[in-house]
C-alpha cells in the first residue's frame, strides 16, 4: 500500500468567532483577516512539514489547488511542488491538481507539469480535478454550464500535447491553437500517472475506468461516509469488467496519532474543531451553481439519501459553532488513537474501501509544526510498518511514478543561502 | 385561466421546441424569464385577450433542449432566430422578460427585420459596478423567491409542481432552466450588449418593477441611453424582477398599450 502525506495549507489564525461573524471561508472571505507576515511563517512551516514527511518515509507528498479560500493557501500547487522537487529526493510529488478548465490555454498545465516531472527526475503524479464550484465558477468566473465540457477538452489537449511527437494544430470547441508543441516534455513516458480527484459521480468513475486513471475521493468526512461512494466506484468497476486492483483508488483520511487515545483526544481536539468549525464554514450559496452537476448526477443524488444526509448534516453543523471533537471522532471524520489503534483502523478502512493509494491528512486546522511533525513521525515509525505490506503481495501499482534510476539523477547542491 | 394550443416545431439545435399559442389578432411573441414557462401564466392570458400570443420555449427552458450546444452569443442569437422562424414569429412584436428580454434585445440588434416593436421587461445585459446586478446564481434556497418576486407566493405558485409530474424530473427541469440562463448570463449578464444597443431600431418599451432586486430599476435609464430608436420607460409600482408574475395586469396593459 502507498501512504501519502497531504497538505491543504489552511490559514491557521482565523478568529474564534469566525463562523458567527463571517458568511464563508471561501469566495468572499474577508481579506482583512489575512496577515501576510503571518502567512510568511505559515507557508514556511507547511513546506517544512511536507519536506519532513518525505524525510520520515512517506511514499509521496500531496498538494492541491484552491482559490479565495482560507483553508487552502495554494492557488498554485505547482509553486510548492517546484520547491519540493528540489528539497525532496525519492518521494512522489502528487499534485492533486490543476483544475484544467481554469488554464487558458490548457497547454500551460502540460508545460508546468512537464517542468515538474523533469526537475524531480520523473516523480510527478498529475492530478486533474474539475475543481469545486467555489474555486472554478465563483472565484475564477467559469461558466458552470460549460465547465465540464471545457475540462474534457483541456484534458484531451494536454494528453495529446504530452504524447504527440510532432507539432499539431488544435481546433477545439473552446481552444484554437495553431502550433501545439510543448517544450519541455515530461520525463515519464507516455506521461506522468494521471489521478482524478472526484466526488461521487458515475460519469467520473466511468471516465476513469475508460482511461485507466486512478480515482481518488478526497472526502473531509472520513471513511464512514466515504464508504458508500467507494462501494459505488467498485461496483461500477466490476460492471465494466475492470480488475479490482486497489491501486485504482485513492482516499483521503484525517488522522491524529499519540501514545494513547486519551492523549490523542487532548492533542487533536483543537485542530479538528478548528477545521470542521471554521475551515468548512462554506456558504451554501456557492455550493451548487446551476449546471455544475450533470443531470444524471442530480437524478442520482436526489435519490441518494446518504449524500443528502451528509450535506444537510454538515451545513447544519456549520451554521452553529461547528461539531464537537467527540462527534468528529465518532463519525469517523478523524481517526485518532495510539499507533496500534490507528493502524488497526486504517487497515480496516483500506480493506473496506479497497484503497491502495491512501492519503493521510496529518496536519489539519490550526495544528502547529511541532505537533504536525510529532504526528508524522509517530505515524511513520509505528503505524506505517503495520500497513506497508497490505495489497502488495497480490496487486501491482500501475499508477505510480517511474523516476530515473538514482545514478542518473541530478545532484542538488546543498544549502545555497544568499 | 385558458389553455393555450401546444405544438412542437423542429429547430436545428436541440431537436424539438414547444410553442404555446393563444388568442387572435396581430401576433405577439413572448420569450420567458429566468425559469422559462413551466406553466401558462396569467400575464399571457391577459395579452391573449387582445393579441395572438406565440410563446416558443428557449433552449434549455421548459419545453426545449439544446442549450448545452450553445457556446457563445452567436450560437444563442442563431438559435433564437431559428426558433422565431420555426414558430412563425419572425417579424412580429417581440416581448421578453429577464433573460428572455436580453435575447429579444440581441435579436433586435442583430436582425432588425425580425422585430416590429420591442418590449423588454427587466432585461439583463448591462452591468454597472456602482450599482451591480444581483448574482441570481448564488442564492440560498430561502433567498430565491423573495429575490425574484416582490410577492414570493407568486413565484412559488408559478414553480409549483403539477399534480402528475415526477418530483425528480420536475426538479431537473427547473435546474436545467437555471443552467440555460447561467449558460447565457454567467457571471454578470454582460455579453457586450452595450456595444450593440444602437443597432436596435425597433421602437422599444422598457418595463421595470419598482421593487426589482435583481436588475435595479435604474437600469432602464442605462438601456434607454444606449438605444437607437424611440424609447419609452414604464415603472410598475410594487413589482419585483419577475414583474409579469407580481403584476400581470399592469405589465400586460403597459405592453399592449405600447404595441398598439
Amino acid at each position: 500500500m502507498k501512504l501519502l502525506w497531504f497538505h491543504l495549507m489552511p490559514y491557521t489564525r482565523l478568529p474564534e468567532d469566525f463562523a458567527e461573524r463571517h458568511p464563508s471561508v471561501w469566495v468572499d472571505i474577508d481579506s482583512r483577516l489575512f496577515d501576510p507576515a503571518l502567512a510568511h511563517g505559515m507557508y514556511n512551516e507547511f513546506m517544512d512539514e511536507l519536506e519532513h514527511a518525505a524525510e520520515v518515509g512517506f511514499d509521496g507528498v500531496c498538494v492541491n489547488e484552491h482559490h479565495q479560500n482560507a483553508y487552502g493557501l495554494m492557488p498554485s500547487p505547482n509553486l510548492i511542488a517546484a520547491s519540493l522537487a528540489r528539497r525532496t529526493r525519492d518521494a512522489a510529488l502528487v499534485v492533486m491538481g490543476n483544475s484544467l478548465a481554469l488554464y487558458n490555454p490548457p497547454v500551460r498545465v502540460a508545460e508546468e507539469m512537464a517542468m515538474l516531472d523533469c526537475i524531480s527526475g520523473g516523480r510527478l503524479v498529475a492530478g486533474f480535478p474539475v475543481g469545486t464550484p467555489m474555486d472554478t465558477c465563483f472565484a475564477y468566473g467559469q461558466n458552470p454550464s460549460q465547465l465540464r465540457q471545457r475540462y474534457h477538452e483541456a484534458h484531451d489537449l494536454i494528453v495529446k500535447a504530452w504524447t504527440e511527437p510532432s507539432p499539431f494544430a488544435w481546433n477545439g470547441r473552446f481552444h484554437k491553437l495553431r502550433y501545439v508543441n510543448v517544450w519541455p516534455r515530461p520525463l515519464q513516458k507516455p506521461h506522468p500517472p494521471i489521478w482524478i480527484p472526484g466526488g461521487g459521480s458515475v460519469e467520473t468513475w466511468r471516465w476513469c475506468a475508460e482511461r485507466d486513471y486512478v480515482y481518488s475521493y478526497l472526502s473531509y468526512f472520513g471513511y464512514k461516509l466515504g464508504k458508500a461512494t467507494m462501494q459505488g466506484f467498485w461496483q461500477e468497476m466490476a460492471r465494466l469488467g475492470k480488475e479490482p486492483n486497489p491501486y485504482r483508488a485513492g482516499f483521503l483520511q484525517f488522522v491524529g496519532v499519540a501514545e494513547t487515545r486519551a492523549e490523542a483526544m487532548e492533542l487533536y481536539r483543537g485542530p479538528a474543531e478548528y477545521f470542521y468549525g471554521r475551515c468548512l464554514h462554506v456558504d451554501a450559496r456557492y455550493a451548487a451553481p446551476p449546471g455544475y452537476s450533470s443531470e444524471a448526477t442530480l437524478r442520482a443524488r436526489v435519490q441518494s439519501q446518504v449524500v443528502q444526509a451528509a450535506q444537510r448534516a454538515s451545513s447544519e453543523r456549520q451554521a452553529s459553532a461547528g461539531p464537537r471533537f467527540e462527534d468528529i471522532v465518532e463519525q469517523g471524520y478523524v481517526i485518532i488513537g495510539s499507533p496500534d489503534e490507528v493502524a488497526d483502523q486504517l487497515r480496516q478502512v483500506a480493506t473496506d474501501l479497497r484503497v491502495g493509494q491512501l492519503m493521510l491528512l496529518l496536519q489539519f486546522g490550526d495544528m502547529d509544526r511541532q505537533l504536525t511533525m510529532h504526528n508524522s513521525e509517530l505515524f511513520a515509525k509505528r503505524v506505517m510498518p503495520q500497513l506497508r505490506g497490505l495489497w502488495d503481495d497480490q496487486w501491482e501499482n500501475h499508477w505510480w511514478p517511474r523516476p530515473l534510476p538514482p545514478p542518473l539523477r541530478a545532484a542538488v547542491r546543498e544549502r545555497a543561502r544568499a | 385561466m385558458r389553455v393555450p394550443d401546444e405544438r412542437k416545431v423542429r429547430v436545428p439545435r436541440g431537436g424539438e421546441a414547444r410553442v404555446w399559442e393563444l388568442g387572435t389578432g396581430a401576433p405577439l411573441c413572448f420569450l420567458g424569464g429566468l425559469r422559462g414557462l413551466p406553466r401558462w401564466p396569467a400575464f399571457l392570458d391577459r395579452l391573449a385577450a387582445r393579441r395572438r400570443v406565440i410563446a416558443p420555449s428557449l433552449p434549455g427552458f421548459p419545453g426545449a433542449r439544446g442549450h448545452e450546444e450553445l457556446d457563445d452569443l452567436a450560437d444563442w442569437v442563431v438559435a433564437v432566430l431559428d426558433l422565431l422562424e420555426a414558430a412563425g414569429a419572425a417579424g412580429a412584436d417581440l416581448v421578453g422578460a429577464s433573460v428572455g428580454a436580453t435575447l429579444a434585445a440581441e435579436i433586435a440588434a442583430f436582425s432588425r427585420e425580425s422585430v416590429r416593436r420591442l418590449a423588454l421587461i427587466a432585461p439583463f445585459g448591462l452591468f454597472d459596478e456602482r450599482e451591480p446586478v444581483a448574482d441570481v446564481f448564488a442564492l440560498r434556497k430561502s433567498e430565491v423567491a423573495p429575490m425574484l418576486c416582490a410577492d414570493p407566493a407568486q413565484y412559488e405558485a408559478f414553480l409549483a409542481r403539477e399534480g402528475g409530474e415526477d418530483e425528480i424530473e420536475w426538479q431537473v427541469t427547473q435546474l436545467r432552466a437555471e443552467e440555460a440562463a447561467a449558460r447565457l448570463l454567467w457571471p454578470t449578464g454582460d455579453r457586450g450588449l452595450a456595444k450593440r444597443l444602437h443597432r436596435i431600431a425597433a421602437p422599444t418599451l422598457l418595463v421595470w418593477g419598482s421593487q426589482d432586486r435583481v436588475v435595479p430599476a435604474s437600469y432602464a435609464k442605462r438601456f434607454a441611453a444606449g438605444l437607437g430608436g424611440l424609447v419609452q420607460i414604464r415603472s410598475v409600482e410594487g413589482a419585483g424582477h419577475m414583474a409579469e408574475l407580481d403584476a400581470p395586469d399592469a405589465i400586460a396593459d403597459a405592453v399592449l398599450e405600447f404595441l398598439r
